[in-house]
């Protein structure tokens, strides 16, 4: 389906086009208010975010079409990893709606300062930086309730005015499925080249489903895959030791589908109570519970990433 | 009864709407919202279900109408009959589209625009609830369905939420977007919380425990029950099959139970 409302004029140029709420088709049209405050096209941005990005060595995107698969977990602990071998590491949060990061990251309540060269993000070590809309509200209990089009022009913002410097990877946390913020980041990253993107799911066919639909929404907009991590996979009884499948592989799991789209599954996660723990204390999971499954498969997966932005970037 | 009955529309004879909201994905919005209406009809009431998750409608397979489609009729659309009875009808971006992986690549303008036609353009007939499952967050499908229902004036929202800090953190927000709107709090719902191991009946936290009760007694708002992990819910999702009917033994049946009692309780009042 094109990007064309249905209640649009015939001639519409579509709402994700630079013309969206301008175009001589636009007048009288009852989206036109929405469609006119979305942030000024690539073009005019674009450049500015390349000058930022040219210092930014690898661009990994996290996303899933499901909620709550662990993008945001995975994002923060692959921001740890790699920051605990020496890289110098930006961590971007654009779930504007549902920002998890700071909590995550142990920096809930910080603020970010306005410098010469634009945002300066907050630093959780000297070579760990993060970025999040959930530094600029001012009480837990904003809500951000923003249509598009706001949505994308503090992505736009954040893409151009934070002041990262030179950067190994920078990480992109992502809200769930296949909207405007992956669009706004598509569009405005790939000019200055994205070297791919991590695609989390849970086991069960509830959650694969819309994962299939998210692979398809990378190959729409030529997003490279990096591979797929297939989170929450089993759980260990720590009483019996007996594994449980809670979310169970009902249609062969992660395994299956990246078989059926030739992608690689780059590991499994299993279920973890220390995970969910260190999340909310705002620990790193890896220094917490030393050479426990997950750790270790956490640690593996990361390698194989940096393997992945070596060879092909 | 709406008050909007009057002007005919296609919501005129629909008697109690519910929205099932969270500002966390992956808390099971899908999973209660299907159970509410899979108890309510065990009450005996009609059940209509809206899925305004445009990137990812989860409905149609757990109520097991995956290859089902809609029809156009004078009033609209006639929504899609999960049994034969007709006890539970359901509208969702699902049955619209040509292959079930399809990703709906929309910006908002266009989200809109679908969740007013789902709203408006759905000859639901006469109805007791119609239980509407969003996606997550507070953006255009949580916008537009609000201010398209508002004539109708819904009963109210459920909140999902699982114990964890992380979650409870989003479901704040969400709390705050329901005040912000002028859309009533129902309750809120603490899922998958605790699983008992089948085999040595140890109950862990998996994803902690109490964060959903906290926050509601936090923020003044009825506490409508834990519903524990338990992997028959999420098998009889995965098929369709109707969990109340087939595993009334579950330690999440009488949290489920509850639930729609405290909905039925709440309706009847109201009307
Ligand atoms: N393997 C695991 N074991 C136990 N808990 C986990 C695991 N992975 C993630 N979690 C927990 O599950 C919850 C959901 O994870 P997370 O917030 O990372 O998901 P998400 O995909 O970012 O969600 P959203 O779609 O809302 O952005 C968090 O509380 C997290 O701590
Ligand atoms: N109490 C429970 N016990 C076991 N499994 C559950 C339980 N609640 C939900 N699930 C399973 O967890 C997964 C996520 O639930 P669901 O899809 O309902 O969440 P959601 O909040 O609708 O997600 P999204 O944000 O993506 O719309 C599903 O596979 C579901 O079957
Ligand atoms: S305002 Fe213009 S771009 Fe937006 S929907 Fe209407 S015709 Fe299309
Ligand atoms: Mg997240
Ligand atoms: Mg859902
Ligand atoms: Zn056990």
């Amino acid at each position: 389906m094109a990007d064309v409302p249905e209640d649009a004029p015939q001639h519409c140029p579509g709402t994700t086009s630079i013309e969206a709420g301008k175009g001589s088709a636009c007048q009288g049209c009852p989206n036109q208010a929405l469609c006119v405050s979305t942030p000024p096209g690539p073009v005019l941005a674009i450049e500015e975010i390349n000058e930022k990005m040219s210092l930014v060595k690898h661009k990994i995107l996290v996303i899933s079409g499901k909620g709550g698969v662990g993008k945001s977990t995975f994002s923060a602990l692959l921001a740890h990893n790699l920051a605990d071998e020496g890289k110098q590491v930006a961590l971007l949060d654009v779930d504007v709606c549902g920002p998890s990061i700071p909590k995550m990251m142990g920096l809930e309540g910080e603020q970010v300062h306005q410098s010469g060269s634009g945002w300066s993000p907050v630093y959780l070590e000297d070579n760990l930086a993060v970025m999040s809309v959930g530094f600029l509200l001012c009480s837990p209990d904003d809500a951000v309730i923003w249509r598009g089009p706001k949505k994308n022009g503090m992505i736009q913002q954040f893409l151009r005015d934070v002041d990262w410097g030179e950067v190994d990877y920078l990480i992109v946390d992502t809200p769930p499925g296949t909207s405007d913020e992956h669009l706004t980041v598509v569009q405005y990253l790939s000019a200055s080249c994205i070297d791919g993107a991590v695609i989390i799911t849970t086991p069960q066919e509830v959650s694969l489903q819309d994962v299939r639909k998210e692979i398809n929404f990378c190959r729409k907009v030529k997003l490279q895959i990096i591979g797929v991590v297939e989170n929450m996979s089993g759980f260990k009884c720590p009483n019996c030791k007996t594994e449980s499948h809670i979310f169970p592989p009902t249609t062969g799991g992660a395994e299956q589908m990246c078989s059926d789209f030739g992608i690689p599954l780059l590991g499994k996660i299993p279920l973890d109570p220390a995970i969910g723990k260190s999340c909310d204390y705002g620990k790193s999971y890896l220094a917490e519970v030393q050479d426990s499954p997950g750790v270790l498969s956490y640690r593996n997966i990361t390698q194989r990433i940096k393997e992945y932005c070596n060879t092909n970037h | 009864m709406a008050a909007a009955a009057q002007d005919g529309g296609n919501l005129a004879n629909v008697h109690h709407i519910l929205l099932v909201l969270s500002g966390k994905g992956g808390v099971g919005k899908s999973t209660i919202a299907t159970q509410i209406a899979l108890a309510l009809r065990l009450a005996g009431k009609k059940v209509g279900i809206l899925d305004v998750d445009l990137c990812g409608p989860s409905i149609p397979r757990m109520l097991n109408a995956m290859n089902k489609e809609v029809h156009q009729c004078d009033g609209g659309w006639v929504p899609v009959y999960v049994d034969q009875e007709k006890t539970i009808s359901l509208m969702s971006i699902g049955f619209l589209l040509e292959k079930p992986d399809d990703a709906v690549v929309w910006r908002g303008p266009k989200k809109n625009a679908m969740i007013n036609q789902f709203v408006n353009d759905v000859a639901w007939g006469e109805l007791d609830f119609l239980i509407v499952d969003t996606p997550p967050g507070t953006s255009d499908e949580h916008i537009s369905t609000v201010n398209a229902l508002q004539p109708y004036n819904p009963m109210g929202a459920v909140l999902v939420t699982t114990p964890q800090a992380v979650a409870v953190g989003d479901v704040r927000r969400e709390l705050t977007f329901c005040k912000k709107v002028g859309l009533p709090v129902v309750g809120i719902v603490e899922n998958m919380s605790g699983f008992v191991c089948p085999t040595c009946s140890e109950c862990t936290n998996i994803f902690s425990k109490g964060g959903g009760e906290e926050l509601a007694r936090h923020s003044g708002v009825p506490f409508l029950g834990c519903v524990p992990l338990d992997p028959q819910l999420t098998l009889s999702m995965e098929y369709g099959k109707d969990f109340l009917r087939e595993f009334p033994q579950s330690p999440a049946y009488p949290a489920l139970t509850s639930i729609a009692r405290f909905i039925l309780d709440k309706a009847s009042e109201s009307s």
